[in-house]
């Protein structure tokens, strides 16, 4: 029951904060709402009973992702008036785009029975320990290799950043 | 159950009013110690030994002319201070401060929450610490703030990777990511710091970048920057990001006591054969006294060494503290193999 509340107030607060992200006129208030956005999420996830999720997400979304977008977007002070307003006909090309995709969305769950496969009360799959061994057990081999990849985007990373000085 | 809220609600208020005196107290001990290391009094002069001295400097700031900027974005510029106190305020939760009360026979834990990913959730708080400075210094809308606040971020996102690095050490060591199983392991004297000295030695460093203190002050350099993302608070404003420094330095002295120090473990204590509320209220004292021993090292470093260049703290960062706390892995993961 209490939950409930919970869940709908955590739904609420993920809602209007992804509708101002695309609201807001400065940029650095979207930035913000899009990290409520992230701790309402990491919300749910804690009524999911997957605190090891919830922690990791506003570790890695809210602590450095949106840290680094902030930095970004002070850095560069963008101010509203710079942005150059859009054309009319760009705007209704975005909402017929946007709403498509909506419509396709609804039209993809509305088949299913979205009843998650576990009890959020008893699962385990969101604690360190269940995640710890899935991970290292039956998917070993594409963990591994994602870290490769994020490997390889770093150095890439580093390598466009110093282009100038290596071809010199 | 009743009682259990009860008991939970009592504890998280004397935790905080703990925190909050203790920060208030350190104010006065920093003053003293800086007095000491330079040859002089310190205040002296409200109160026996200067006592009354943190009451008057509240008093003061409170009746400070509340000054906002023109320009300033005003939700932001309020929301700043605010939120560097909740985020100072919230890592406390998890920290165990002493062995279980026994009252009536039914074991009250002097801990607010053990929660399975204690350590984790410390990290969280720490990595959200910045926001507060960021907001601040940018809802300011003065380019010494701004720089200041730029400053921060990129010098905590730096530093929290050492940090983190050298904290999986522990895991490792632990097998758990719960304070109460860490504490739990380092009975006696089988404190970490012994095991792993390395990872002590980033984790207080990148400590003291993670607080801003002294010689990793470079988001407040005043040389540079007049008074960097906190120019253009006043008042009590102003007083919320001074004291958040001081309940991060009380709270991150905790935290390391508990990761490194033992907790509120003491060689020979369980030996004395106390009642366990006596034993209780005795190992949390020892567990003050570790915390007042970190808030005298801060304090000695702030008034020793001078503050990085910012190109030096950034070398630090990620050239020494970051392969050496990858090294520190790599060896504990080889040590802890070949014992098995």
């Amino acid at each position: 029951m209490f939950t409930e509340y919970i869940f709908y107030f955590l739904s609420i607060m993920a809602l209007f904060s992804a509708v101002m992200v695309l609201v807001s006129k400065k940029p650095i208030h979207s930035v913000l709402f899009l990290t409520l956005t992230f701790f309402a999420i990491a919300g749910h996830y804690v009524l999911l009973n997957a605190q090891f999720l919830a922690v990791v997400h506003v570790i890695v979304y809210a602590g450095a992702i949106m840290v680094l977008f902030l930095f970004t977007v002070m850095l560069l002070n963008l101010n509203n008036d710079e942005r150059s307003p859009k054309p009319v006909w760009v705007k209704i090309m975005a909402i017929a785009a946007g709403g498509m995709l909506m419509l396709t969305l609804i039209g993809v769950f509305r088949g299913y029975d979205i009843k998650s496969a576990h009890d959020p009360l008893t699962t385990q799959i969101g604690l360190v320990k269940e995640l710890g061994r899935i991970l290292y057990h039956e998917y070993l081999i594409p963990f591994e290799l994602s870290s490769v990849l994020f490997l390889t985007a770093m150095v890439g990373a580093v390598l466009l950043g110093k282009k100038e000085q290596i071809y010199k | 159950m009743a009682i259990f809220i009860l008991y939970k609600f009592l504890l998280a208020s004397i935790i905080l009013v703990l925190s909050l005196l203790v920060a208030m107290y350190s104010t006065l001990i920093e003053r003293k110690v800086a007095g000491w290391f330079q040859d002089r009094h310190g205040p002296n002069r409200a109160g026996p030994w200067g006592l009354l001295q943190p009451l008057a400097d509240g008093v003061k700031l409170f009746f400070k002319e509340e000054f906002m900027p023109n320009s300033a974005d005003k939700f932001l510029y309020i929301l700043g201070p605010s939120l560097t106190m909740f985020i100072a305020l919230l890592t406390s939760a998890v920290i165990p401060w002493g062995p279980d009360l026994v009252i009536n026979g039914q074991a009250f834990p002097l801990q607010m929450a053990d929660i399975n990913i204690g350590i984790l959730y410390i990290f969280a708080i720490v990595s959200i610490g910045v926001y507060g400075i960021m907001i601040g210094g940018w809802a300011s809308n003065n380019k010494y703030a701004l720089l200041g606040a730029v400053r921060a971020s990129s010098q905590m996102i730096s530093y929290e990777l050492a940090m983190s690095l050298s904290i999986i050490t522990i895991v490792m060591m632990t097998g758990s990511l719960s304070m109460r199983d860490i504490v739990a392991q380092q009975q006696g004297f089988h404190w970490n710091i012994f095991y792993q000295p390395l990872g002590f030695l980033i984790f207080l460093i990148c400590a003291f970048a993670e607080t801003n203190r002294s010689p990793f002050d470079l988001p407040e350099c005043e040389t540079e920057l007049v008074g960097g993302y906190h120019t253009e608070y006043s008042s009590m404003k102003l007083g919320f990001y001074l004291f958040a420094e001081y309940i991060n330095m009380f709270i991150s002295g905790a935290v390391m006591a508990t990761l490194f120090l033992g907790g509120y473990h003491f060689p020979f204590i369980d030996k004395l054969g106390l009642s366990p509320n006596v034993f209780a209220f005795v190992s949390f004292m020892v567990l003050f006294s570790k915390i007042t021993f970190f808030g005298f090292i801060y304090m000695w470093i702030r008034w020793t060494l001078p503050r990085f260049r910012y190109d030096q703290l950034m070398r630090l960062g990620w050239k020494s503290l970051i392969p050496l706390a990858i090294l520190n892995v790599v060896i504990t993961g080889v040590v802890i193999l070949l014992n098995k």
